[in-house]
């Protein structure tokens, strides 16, 4: 058996959206921009797509949604456009985001502060993993011209308060912009709801295909293109038009938000069943309670056993998961969300994401449970964490001093 | 970046199959007791390196024989990666049979090394050649137990990266072996600096005496020094004129930094080489007055000629100085 459990990274693509994509891979190949029936033909289902993104997020016919290639371009996009339109030769000069966003945003706000002198607030998440709105409230200023805050986090699946934070950017008269991206398609997202500037998602990680995402435009409001060229989508965003990725981004979503509400319930049950059978293991936590977590997600920390090393047993039981840790990524520390929300140093090497989809069945889940556990045994037997005999006097460790701004 | 470059390599693929084998199936994995040890008459040895904070751990277990101070058995335990689960495997493999004293030479190169398959690839990818730092460091500090001396008393090094503990001369070496040219490339291969960041450059957390920028520059601009030396020496062997012109200006600036630079910064000026033309009778190096040297009268005298005597002594009397 082989299970997929890396659904926060991307997605299998549903193959109903592939079946919807098909004809504008093949036969249905006109640029939409073109006067000819060639183009004109792929019309209907570009409208069916819109409609659906329109239904699937609950914007309303005032409001844009511009396609884009990925969330981390409608990221970039709305970062250096607010830049442009209100900070270069505007009276705002400062961004207000968390210390847990994608590198989309991080990368992004970081490249600003050093070219173009904007003053970035980076905000801590609480133990529970979440950034608090009271928090928010006490950051903004007078020159404060965006917060940009994520919806759902991508390690722990904790939902930050919306809400609570996009009534503070109303209330302070500031644009708010939320990645949407870990929200979209797993729990209900209804943008008539909220005063949200902007929305950023990607198809992908809701069963749509790779490649297209969007960035959602309240009330059609201004904003410099990231892209310019042949002004297509009403000059947002130049760049021929990815029918068939739009087409399955549309057939994605409306699978994945018809009954949004169901689909959740049974995700949620299976992961459930994972979590409490891996809570039984021996020292172990899992990061942030389940009523305020997308569905499928748990990030479990496994004491004494390093993250990647877990995942490299996982990968030769053909399960796909995936760490934030030390090892596996480029960076020597510890995971950022882990250290983030207040775990020991030493817990910050052991974090490790599965993440679920509504195709995740029983039977894989079973299998998971007991792959997980062979490995914490034989990683836990090599692991010095659990060694009986104890050094040498003299021959202790010295203490790695890790420091963190 | 280039075409290779563009997808990346795939972590795990890189690793050797020896590397692969050992984190599946570790040979040296366990533990020896104080009982065991003491039963075939034999002393035990445990240190600890590294911490579950700095993502890697190290435990190493050695039986040793008191009459000859030979390790006759070794374990380990881990708490880390694949990389740091085989590395330190193949670390034990290399401590048994050997004497403390002679253990005490393996180094982390010795353990990578082990690792590969084939003398000339290597067993891991740059970013993963950290996990065998720990090697050096636990077997120093087991060495330091069983001898009852100081650990620093095998190394008079001193330690750059305290969290990676990583020492100066090691950094020296491995930049001129890699040829290293930025620090990021001195973390994926080390270790140091991937931590507190505070060796990196002045204005981390702590204050550092060395860091890792000057010794970078430090060190590329000795491997530029003996490249220069080197290529003046081929020129002193009467190569001069083979030399392509990057190679007759390093020897030339290698000259000039022997024999004029210092007494031109002395007075507040400086000079560049600027072009080098051979004809058949004449090699004319044209060079450029910097600073107090521009406009000074002994610019085209004394100085001149001092510089000309020079590179003629050194590399070709056809040499002609033009300053323009």
């Amino acid at each position: 058996m082989q299970v997929y459990l890396d659904n926060n990274a991307t997605t299998m693509l549903d193959p109903k959206a592939l079946e919807a994509m098909m004809p504008y891979l093949s036969e249905l190949y006109g640029n939409p921009n073109s006067l000819h029936k060639f183009g004109t033909k792929t019309h209907p289902g570009i409208r069916r797509a819109i409609d659906q993104v329109y239904a699937g997020i609950g914007a309303t016919d005032n409001d844009d949604i511009v396609f884009t290639s990925c969330a981390t371009e409608a990221n970039n996009w709305v970062l250096k456009s607010v830049w442009a339109d209100l900070m270069q030769h505007g009276d705002k000069n400062h961004i207000v985001t968390t210390e847990v966003e994608h590198p989309s945003i991080l990368a992004t706000c970081h490249y600003l502060e050093e070219q173009c002198g904007v003053k970035v607030t980076y905000l801590p998440v609480n133990e529970e993993g979440v950034v608090e709105a009271h928090t928010v409230k006490s950051f903004i200023t007078d020159r404060t011209a965006l917060v940009s805050i994520m919806w759902a986090n991508n390690e722990t699946g904790m939902i930050f308060p919306i809400k609570e934070i996009s009534d503070i950017c109303k209330e302070k008269g500031v644009l708010f912009h939320t990645d949407a991206v870990q929200a979209v398609g797993k729990i209900p997202v209804n943008v008539k709801e909220f005063d949200i500037a902007f929305m950023s998602f990607s198809a992908h990680k809701f069963h749509g295909p790779k490649g297209v995402g969007a960035l959602y435009i309240k009330n059609s409001r201004k904003l410099t293109p990231l892209l310019h060229g042949g002004d297509q989508m009403g000059g947002r965003r130049s760049g021929t038009l990815n029918v068939a990725g739009i087409v399955g981004m549309g057939e994605a979503l409306e699978i994945a938000t018809t009954n949004i509400e169901e689909k959740m319930a049974s995700i949620a049950k299976i992961r459930n069943r994972i979590e409490d059978e891996l809570l039984k293991l021996e020292d172990v936590f899992v990061v942030g309670n389940r009523a305020n977590r997308t569905p499928n997600t748990i990030l479990i920390s496994v004491r004494g056993v390093e993250g990647e090393g877990m995942l490299w047993d996982l990968n030769n039981a053909l399960i796909g998961a995936s760490t934030g840790s030390a090892c596996a990524s480029e960076s020597l520390e510890g995971n950022t969300v882990m250290l983030a929300i207040g775990a020991d140093n030493e817990l910050a090497h052991t974090g490790m994401r599965l993440s679920l989809s509504r195709f995740t069945t029983e039977e894989e889940a079973d299998y998971v449970i007991e792959a997980f556990k062979k490995g914490v045994a034989r990683l836990r037997q090599i692991s010095s964490s659990y060694a009986k005999v104890q050094p040498t006097a003299g021959g202790e460790v010295r203490e790695c001093e890790l420091h963190h701004h | 970046m280039a075409k290779n470059d563009i997808l990346g390599e795939s972590l795990w693929d890189a690793y050797s199959n020896k590397v692969t084998t050992l984190m599946n199936n570790p040979q040296h994995q366990g533990e020896i007791t104080q009982e065991e040890a003491e039963g075939h008459g034999n002393k035990l040895i445990v240190a600890d390196f590294g911490a579950e904070s700095c993502g890697d751990a190290v435990r190493l277990y050695w039986e040793i024989d008191p009459k000859d101070d030979r390790i006759v058995n070794s374990k380990f335990k881990s708490f880390g990666c694949g990389t740091a689960i085989a590395s330190s495997d193949v670390m034990t493999e290399l401590c048994i049979g050997k004497t403390v004293q002679e253990a005490v030479k393996i180094t982390n190169i010795d353990v990578e090394f082990a690792l590969r398959d084939t003398p000339d690839v290597a067993a891991v990818p740059p970013q993963k050649m950290h996990c065998s730092v720990m090697a050096y460091d636990v077997i120093k500090k087991a060495a330091g137990l069983y001898l009852g001396v100081d650990e620093a008393s095998f190394e008079e090094e001193i330690i750059v990266c305290e969290c990676a503990r990583v020492s100066l001369n090691t950094l020296k070496e491995v930049i001129r072996i890699n040829d290293l040219t930025t620090v990021e490339q001195i973390t994926d291969y080390t270790k140091a600096g991937g931590f507190c960041k505070s060796c990196i450059k002045p204005g981390g957390h702590e204050d550092r005496e060395y860091y890792l920028v000057d010794i970078l520059a430090d060190t590329r601009k000795e491997i530029d020094q003996e490249k220069m030396a080197k290529a003046a020496d081929a020129g002193q062997k009467g190569d001069f004129n083979t030399m392509t012109l990057v190679q007759k200006i390093k020897a030339i600036d290698a000259v000039v930094d022997e024999n004029i630079r210092q007494f031109l910064v002395m007075d507040g000026g400086d000079m560049e080489v600027i072009d080098v033309k051979s004809s058949d009778e004449n090699i004319d190096v044209y060079i450029r007055y910097l600073g107090a040297c521009n406009g000074c009268s002994s610019s085209s005298t004394g100085t001149l000629y001092a510089i000309e005597a020079a590179l003629k002594e050194k590399l070709s009397n056809k040499i002609r100085v033009l300053p323009i």
